[in-house]
Parts: structure tokens; sequence; C-alpha cells
């Protein structure tokens, strides 16, 4: 079948049995316990723990470290899949993070610091998050406030972070923080260092946001005083932090589309289930094209949507620029995901708005990734400056 | 000591099946298909007996189309060594594929073979007496437990009036029943590691076995649509409509 100018759309039959594995974990965390973690909070500390023992969390982390090697096109995959699975945003946060977020540590870390810090994320004994969004600069990254001034073999952190998901579970974090005060960096995007290290909550505050949904997995304002970072556990250079972080963006716009298409998906497979089985006036509602037709539309907006998904994917493993295909990814996944969900929870009627019809969490969930990691609107202006080449907005 | 696997491709057990428009079998065209999970039960246990040391190598062997290699692969990433494909497309009766797996036995020299009590396609049941029958082994069926005592192994049987316990001298077959063990999910690495060990593809020819069917399949068809039932508001009226209307009191 494979040739060399064949386009190949069809799963290999190791992805195949990649997603069979990952769905039969998943089928042991059904509708109501997402239910509860929904209704009474607390982090999915068994599906992350179950994911760990099967060696999942290193998909994509080098196999010298204890990982499978494989690229950002299978733990898409694993991630559509989870979402898919009835976890939705609640199961693929709790991990989504794990997967990618240390790219930078794989790619600028050190041997040394590779094999302390990977190791023990990937056998699910620590947990990491991430720390790098501010109060007063959201997508303006460049333009980070919280310090970290050095001494002697320490650096000393002072400043708070916003949206920190995990940081109520976290025993490690990976931080963006300011080296050299902005008027005296060279360029706008220096003086930023990277650093991972221990969550040491004897000077740092974690304060939980209440939110929307997912409150399974949690969010937060975290207030840094004080805290001392070792040199050593610095990754790279000083000053060069935000273009090592940069590295972690296009997997992680690629990751959180697969999993807004696995939850979209989720959510017109439940509603398809219903339109079946709801009988009104003597027939089932999916019999009526008012029915059938929205919901046959999202299916082929979530299609497209996952196959933009995995050409990004595709692209970013075989080392070709993903950044328009990873942004218009996110951008369409997000959006599709969201309107299925919509329409999951219009198609029950009044149960889509009961908790125990599952769509009403679906629909809360799908605004993550809408808004995270980035607004719909900055990837226009994205794709608007650097694929159409007009001028830049804003 | 070497264990064999047999296992066989079969349609997912979640998979609503549908009979084909003639009558002449099931529908398995894009009709998702897996290992039969008493197969499945089997291969935990050799690989149990792998980890206490019991068993040294463990191969798995599957007789039928090509496509059953994936279920092969299933078996290598639970912690099979190696696969075997005995490959055919047409049907195989159970006594066919037991000629298949003596030959196999021939081949390979195992002091076990261990496979599920029935596939859950066609619920024959056979495939295991079958081979012990033509063997001249003993066989321990539908076990609940497998300890080896010595030269025999222990095992405990589920029959109707509870547990039975008896003892089998090696070589031998055992088929799996239901409680045996829980079988382990294959982890990411295994899975990865599955891929790189070795399947070797024969046919029926190669091991000398005419395979041709015994049997003719007359008809197959769904089992009648079960009627809506009705609902009673009270005993009285259960009892008086089971009299009247059912009339089986």
């Amino acid at each position: 079948m494979k040739g060399d100018n064949v386009v190949d759309f069809a799963l290999t039959p190791q992805h195949e049995a990649l997603q069979e594995a990952i769905g039969r974990i998943c089928a042991d965390f059904g509708d109501e316990y997402w239910l509860m973690r929904d209704r009474q909070g607390g982090f999915p500390t068994e599906l992350h723990q179950a994911l760990a023992k099967g060696g999942w969390l290193g998909v994509c982390m080098p196999e010298d470290v204890g990982g499978t090697g494989l690229g950002i096109t299978e733990a898409a995959l694993m991630m559509q899949t989870i979402a898919q699975s009835g976890a939705g945003m609640s199961g693929a946060s709790a991990i989504h993070m794990n997967i990618f977020g240390l790219q930078p540590v794989v790619v600028f870390g050190t041997e040394e610091q590779k094999q302390r810090m990977l190791p023990p994320l990937i056998e699910g004994r620590e947990r990491a998050c991430f720390a790098v969004t501010e109060p007063n600069t959201g997508l303006d990254t460049t333009q980070l406030k919280t310090r970290a001034e050095r001494r002697g073999d320490r650096y000393v952190v002072h400043g708070q972070k916003v949206w920190i998901s995990t940081a109520q579970v976290a025993e490690k974090m990976l931080l963006l923080a300011r080296t050299t005060p902005a008027e005296q960096a060279r360029k706008r995007t220096e003086g930023l260092s990277l650093f991972y290290t221990n969550f040491d909550r004897s000077r740092i505050e974690v304060r939980e946001i209440e939110k929307m949904g997912r409150k399974a997995v949690d969010s937060n304002q975290v207030f840094i005083d004080g805290l001392e970072i070792p040199v050593e556990d610095r990754i790279g250079e000083e000053g060069q932090g935000f273009r090592y972080i940069l590295h972690g963006m296009n997997p992680e716009r690629i990751l959180i589309a697969a999993e807004a298409a696995g939850l979209g998906h989720l959510a017109v497979s439940r509603a398809a289930a219903y339109a079946k089985e709801r009988v009104v006036f003597g027939r089932p509602i999916g019999q009526n094209q008012a029915i059938q037709h929205p919901l046959a539309e999202c299916w082929m907006e979530l299609e497209a949507a996952r196959l933009m998904t995995m050409n990004a994917a595709w692209r970013y493993d075989s080392g070709l620029e993903c950044g328009a295909q990873a942004n218009a990814a996110k951008y369409l996944a997000a959006e599709a995901g969201f309107k299925a969900c919509q329409q999951a929870v219009m198609t029950h009627g009044g149960f889509g708005y009961a908790k125990e019809y599952h769509v009403e969490r679906y629909l809360r969930e799908s605004m993550i990734p809408r808004i995270a990691p980035i607004s719909p609107q900055l990837i226009l202006s994205f794709v608007a400056e650097r694929v159409l080449g007009l001028p830049k907005s804003y | 000591m070497k264990v064999l696997v047999p296992v066989k491709r079969v349609v997912d057990y979640n998979v609503k099946v549908r009979v084909k428009a003639d009558g002449s079998g099931v529908e398995t065209a894009n009709v998702k298909m897996s290992m039969n999970p008493f197969d499945e039960i089997a291969v935990e246990e050799a690989v149990r007996l792998k980890e206490k040391g019991v068993a040294e190598e463990i191969v798995a062997v599957s007789c039928g189309p090509n496509a059953a290699q994936e279920q092969l692969r299933t078996a290598l990433a639970m912690g099979a060594d190696r696969g075997i494909l005995v490959e055919h497309d047409g049907v195989l009766e159970p006594l066919a594929v037991a000629k298949l797996l003596k030959a196999i036995v021939g081949r390979e020299g195992p002091a076990l073979v261990i496979l599920g009590k029935q596939a859950i396609d066609d619920d024959m049941s056979a495939t295991g007496q079958m081979l012990a029958a033509l063997l001249g082994w003993g066989q321990g069926t539908f076990a609940s437990r497998v300890e080896k005592e010595g030269d025999a192994l222990r095992v405990t049987r589920e029959v109707d009036g509870g547990l039975e316990t008896v003892s089998v001298k090696l070589p031998a077959i055992v088929t799996a029943d239901l409680r045996l063990n829980e079988p382990r999910y294959a982890s990411l690495p295994n899975i990865m590691k599955a891929r790189k060990k070795p399947i070797e593809t024969v046919k029926p020819a190669d091991l000398g076995v005419d395979v041709t069917p015994r049997l003719s399949v007359l008809k197959v068809e769904e089992p009648a649509k079960r009627q809506a039932g009705k609902k009673v508001g009270s005993v009285q009226e259960l009892v008086e409509k089971l009299r009247n209307e059912a009339k089986v009191i």
C-alpha cells in the first residue's frame, strides 16, 4: 500500500493497537466515575496511576529515561482516545502537562537533569505543573514579572502566577521567571529563564480558582515568596527560557486539539445513541432531520479538525514547520468540539440539562480548549500575519 | 518448560453480531475483531507461570487468516515470546484446528498447552479436548486454578456441583475458565516490544493437515425478537394475567 508518492490516512496496526490498549484502561473509568469527580472534585489519581503503570506517561519521552520514544502523533491519538472514552477534559487534563510539558528538559536539559527529572514523572511518582501565565501579562509572555534573583548557587523567586493547573497536587513545577529586568535585556525575548524544581509549599501559596467545569483538575493562583531554586534546576542557559518554552507550544496545541476532537466525538456519539432510543410522537427523534443533520454536520467538522490535527502532528514529528497547522488544528477542533457538545445537549432536550446524562459536563468542559492555551482570536491573528502576510494588528 | 498458547481471532465481545443476509453465517466484514477472551485468560496464565519461573518460553499460535497476526501481537504484548500463524482463509472447524495444533506440538515439543475453554463465536468448547485425545495427553478442562506439583499439574476445575481438583501428568492440556485470572492490560513499552518479536507463518499443507470442513452449516438465523413487556399495577393483576393470559399457573 505504502509507496513514495502515496498519501496514507489510515492508522497503522501499531496505532490501532495503542488506541485499543489505552481504551481498555479508560474503560475502567466509566461515566459514574467522572460524574462523581465532577461533583466532588478531587484529582483522578486512579487514572493517572493506571496510565503511569502501563508506561503511557512516557509515550513521547526518550527511551534512555524510561520512555517509549514515540511521537506527538501517538501522543495525540492517546489523548484523543482518553477524552473520547468519557473522561473528557477531566481525564485528559490530569495528564496533559506530563505528556509534552517537559519537552524543554528533553531537548535542552543536561544528561544529569534528564536522568533526575524525567523517570519520576514517567513512573507517576511525581506530577508537574506548568507555571508560566501571570495575572497581568496574559498571552504577552515576554513581559512576565516574576523575578528569579541569582544569589550564589541558587535563585530566589518572588512573584505570582495564575491559571496553574494541578498546582494543588503537583510535586514539581516548570517555572518561567525573569532573571534579567526587561529594560536591561538585549532582546524582548531574552531575560527569562526556565527552571524545573520542587514545588516547595513552604514558599508557595496556592489558591484554587472556582471554575465552570473540570472540577477534578484544579486551576490556581500561585503566590511565590522567596522560593529557593538550586542552580542545577535551571534548564539550559540563563535568559533563554522563552525560546525553550516555545519548543513545547506546538505539541501542546496539537494535543489539546486532539482532546477537543475526542470530547466532541464523545458528545456526538452519546447524542446519536440518545436520538436513536428516545421516542416522541411514535418515532425515534433521530428520525427527524432537524435532529440528524446538525449531528451529521458536527461529525464532519470534527473529522476535518481531527485530520488537521494529525497533519500538524505528522509535520511536527517529521521535523517540518508546523506552527500554522498546529494553531489551525487547535482552533478548528476547539470550535467543532464546542459546537458538538452544544448540539449534544440540544439533542437531549430537557435531559441534556440534567447531570446524569453527562452532556452538560462535556459542554462546560468544551470551553477549555477554546480558551486555553491561546484564544481563538490570537490564532486568527497569527494565521493572518504569518500565513497570509497581513500587517500585525495588535 | 515450554508453553504453547493457541489463540483465536473472533468477533469482539462488545460487537452486536449480525447474521449475513444469505443466512450462511455472521457478518465479519468491517467488524471489530479481538482475541477470544478465554484465550486471553490462557495467555495471562502462561505469562504468570513464566513470571513464577515455571515456564521458560511461551509460544502463541493462531490458526486463521493473515489478520490473525493482530491477535498474536496482542499475546506477544502481554508477554508471549514468539508467535506462529497457521494461515488459512476458509472455515476451520475444531477438529481441523486440533489437528493443526497437534502438528505444531510435534514441532515445538511443549510440556503444556493452555487455551480458552471455548471460543465466544461458535461456543463449541471442543478444540482443547480434541487435541488431548489426538495427542493422548491428560487434560484439565475448565480450570479456575493451576499449580505445578513435581511433574504434574494440580488443576482446580469449575464443575456444576462446586470445585473439583485433579492432578494431570505433564505434558498436558489445560483449558481456561473465566475465573482463572484477570488478564493484564498490555503496557505501552510491551506493545512496542511486541512489534519486534518474531511471528512465523506456516500453511496447513506445510504441516500435512487436511482442513477440509467435515460439517456443513445448514442455516444461521437471528434469535426471535423479544416482545415488549407489560407493566402490571398490582400483585393481583400479575397473578390474574399469569393465570388467564400467559396460562403458566
